[in-house]
C-alpha cells in the first residue's frame, strides 16, 4: 500500500517534469535554447521569427526576490525562534508561536494585495514607480518568515537537554550557550527550513505579480520593476498562442530547473556537513 | 566572580567543609523529594552518595550549583555555604558557582561538536584569551584524564565519535580545564562498561587531595573502594532524606541504622 502510494506520488512527479518538457519542445526545438538566453528582449507574441525570447530578466528576477527575502527572512526567523526559546516569558512565547503560526495560514493574495496598497505607495514616495524589486523582497520576505521561523522553532527545540544541562553545567552564559552549542546542534534542522522557504519563494507568484511591476529587464536598483518566471507565466497564459504558449512552458522548465538545482545543491551541503 | 584562569583562588578558609549544607529541603511543584538534609562537605576528599533510586541525590546534587534553576516548578530552602558564597543567594553569581563547582553527567554529554571545541568552547566563554593558552590548558586536561594519547591526531575529530567512556573522560577533561574547587558526579559510570569504568574510577580516586569530590552512585563496591566519606540517603515516608552519614570505613562496616546495615548488605531493609 506504502508502496503504493510513493509510487504514485513519484510517478506525478515525473509527468509533470515530462508534461512540462513535451509542452516546451516546440519552442526549443524552432526558437532554439541559445536564443531563450541570448535574444535582446521579450516579445514573445510575434512568432518563430519575429519574436524575441529572452528569459534572462525573468531568472535574475527570480533569483534576486528570493536570495533578497532570504537574506531577509532566514535571520528573522532563527531570532524570533531565539527569541522564543530563550528569552520571551512562557506566555509570551506561546502567544508569540500561535501569531506566527496564523501569519503562515495567511493566503498569498492578501499579501499581495497588501503589499500594493500599503506598501508600493510608501516605496513610490521614496522613489517611484514603487512597485519593484523591494516590495517583492518584503512581500517575500513576510510570507517565508513563518516557515523559518516555526522549523527553526522545532529544530532548537529538539536539541537535547543534555546539552543544555552540560552547557549550565560548565557555566555557560545564555549567550554562549545559543552561538555555542545551540545554533551548531540544531544547524541542519534550521537549513531544512531555510530550503523549504527558498523553494516557496521561487514558486511564489502571485503575490510577487501584484507588487513587482512585471516590466521584463534586468533591475539595477532595488527600486527597478521586475518580473519573475512564475509571473511571466501568470501574466500571460491567458492570450498565449503557439509558439508563445510553448516559450511560458520554457519558463515554467527552468524554474523547475532552478528548484532541482536547488534542492541538489542542498543535499550536496547536508552530506558535506554530515561528513564534516 | 572572576576567578583567575592560572590557580585556585578560594576565600574561605584552606580547612574547615568545602559546602555546608543546612538544613536543605527541595521540592517539584507540591511533591517534596529532599526534607531536612545537613551535611559538611570535606574538602580534598571524596564523598560517597548512596541509596535506593528517587531518594533525591541527584537533586541534591543539582540543588549544589544550583542547577535546580533549570527545572520549572523546583523550588529550594535551606542554605548552602559554598566557602564565602551563599549559593542559595538570588544574588549568587550562577556562572563562576559552576564554573568553581563542575558537574558530570551519567550518560556522557560531550557537545556535538569537535573535541578541541567542547574543551575550548567554556573556556572562552569564561574569558581566557589567548587561544593559544586555552590550547594548553586543554591538552593538560585530556593529559589529567588520559585521553590526550588518545585523541592528540584527531582533536577536530566529532565528540561523538569517541567511544562511552572515552566521551565521558573528555565530558571530566571539559571541567577540569576550567579549574574547578568541587566536581560532582551523578552516577558517571552508570553508562558505561566495567573496563571504562575501572578507568574512570581510578581517574576520579586520583583527584584525591587536589578536588573536593561528592558522588552519586548505586554502586556500593565503587563506593566502598574509592569514597573516603559515605552519606545514605533514604526515604523514610517518602520523602528523601540524609539518614546516617560520617567516615566511608564506619558507613561500610559498622553502620548505626538498620536501613543502612541491610542496604549494605545487599537486603531489601525493614520499612
Amino acid at each position: 500500500m506504502l508502496r503504493v502510494c510513493a509510487a504514485v506520488a513519484g510517478a506525478v512527479v515525473l509527468l509533470i517534469v515530462g508534461f512540462l518538457v513535451v509542452e516546451s519542445l516546440p519552442a526549443l526545438r524552432d526558437v532554439g535554447l541559445g536564443r531563450f538566453f541570448g535574444d535582446p528582449s521579450w516579445h514573445p507574441a510575434a512568432g518563430v521569427r519575429g519574436g524575441r525570447f529572452n528569459l534572462v530578466p525573468m531568472i535574475v528576477g527570480t533569483l534576486l526576490t528570493t536570495a533578497g527575502a532570504l537574506a531577509v527572512a532566514a535571520p528573522l526567523g532563527v531570532a524570533s525562534a531565539l527569541f522564543c526559546r530563550f528569552y520571551a516569558p512562557k506566555f509570551a512565547a506561546g502567544a508569540y508561536r500561535r501569531i506566527v503560526e496564523l501569519l503562515a495560514g495567511i493566503p498569498s493574495v492578501v499579501y499581495g494585495f497588501w503589499g500594493l496598497v500599503v506598501l508600493v505607495p510608501l516605496i513610490a514616495r521614496l522613489q517611484p514607480p514603487g512597485t519593484s524589486l523591494l516590495a517583492g523582497i518584503a512581500v517575500l520576505s513576510l510570507m517565508i518568515l513563518p516557515t523559518t521561523a516555526l522549523v527553526a522553532d522545532a529544530a532548537i527545540a529538539a536539541v537535547p537537554t543534555e546539552y543544555l544541562r552540560a552547557a549550565a553545567a560548565l557555566g555557560l552564559s545564555r549567550r554562549g550557550t545559543i552561538f555555542g552549542v545551540v545554533l551548531p546542534a540544531a544547524r541542519a534542522g534550521i537549513l531544512t527550513g531555510v530550503l523549504l522557504a527558498t523553494a516557496r519563494a521561487l514558486g511564489e507568484t502571485m503575490a510577487v505579480l501584484m507588487v513587482c511591476g512585471n516590466v521584463p529587464q534586468i533591475p539595477h536598483s532595488l527600486f527597478d520593476p521586475v518580473r519573475t518566471l512564475t509571473a511571466n507565466i501568470a501574466l500571460e497564459m491567458g492570450y498565449a498562442m503557439h509558439t508563445h504558449r510553448a516559450a511560458l512552458f520554457v519558463s515554467g522548465l527552468v524554474l523547475m530547473v532552478l528548484v532541482a538545482g536547488l534542492v541538489a545543491a542542498a543535499a550536496l551541503l547536508s552530506r558535506r556537513a554530515a561528513d564534516a | 566572580m572572576n576567578a583567575e584562569c592560572g590557580q585556585i583562588v578560594t576565600a574561605a578558609p584552606v580547612n574547615g567543609p568545602a559546602i555546608e549544607v543546612q538544613n536543605l529541603a527541595l521540592a517539584y511543584g507540591r511533591r517534596t523529594v529532599l526534607d531536612g538534609v545537613s551535611l559538611a562537605i570535606e574538602r580534598g576528599a571524596i564523598t560517597a552518595l548512596i541509596g535506593p533510586s528517587g531518594c533525591g541525590k541527584t537533586s541534591f546534587l543539582c540543588a549544589l550549583n544550583r542547577l535546580t534553576d533549570m527545572i520549572p516548578g523546583c523550588r529550594v530552602s535551606g542554605s548552602i555555604a559554598f566557602g564565602s558564597l551563599d549559593v542559595r543567594s538570588p544574588a549568587a553569581d550562577t556562572i563562576g558557582l559552576r564554573r568553581r563547582m563542575g558537574m558530570i553527567f551519567q550518560k556522557p554529554n560531550p557537545f556535538p561538536l569537535s573535541i578541541r571545541r567542547n574543551i575550548d568552547l567554556p573556556l572562552k566563554e569564561h574569558g581566557v584569551r589567548p587561544r593559544r593558552h586555552r590550547d594548553e590548558i586543554a591538552a593538560r586536561a585530556l593529559r589529567d584524564v588520559g585521553l590526550w594519547d588518545e585523541v592528540r591526531d584527531r582533536l577536530d575529530a566529532p565528540a561523538q565519535s569517541l567511544s562511552g567512556g572515552q566521551q565521558q573522560r573528555l565530558c571530566i577533561a571539559r571541567a577540569l580545564a576550567l579549574q574547578p574547587e568541587v566536581l560532582l558526579f551523578d552516577e558517571p559510570c552508570g553508562s558505561l562498561d566495567p573496563l571504562a569504568t575501572g578507568v574512570v574510577e581510578d581517574l576520579i580516586a586520583s583527584f584525591r587531595g587536589r578536588l573536593t569530590v561528592v558522588i552519586v552512585t548505586h554502586d556500593l563496591a565503587q563506593a566502598r573502594r574509592m569514597a573516603d566519606h559515605a552519606a545514605m540517603f533514604w526515604m523514610p515516608d517518602g520523602v528523601g532524606r540524609l539518614i546516617e552519614h560520617g567516615p566511608a570505613r564506619q558507613i561500610f562496616e559498622s553502620p548505626q541504622e538498620a536501613v543502612t546495615r541491610a542496604y549494605i548488605a545487599g537486603r531489601r531493609p525493614p520499612v
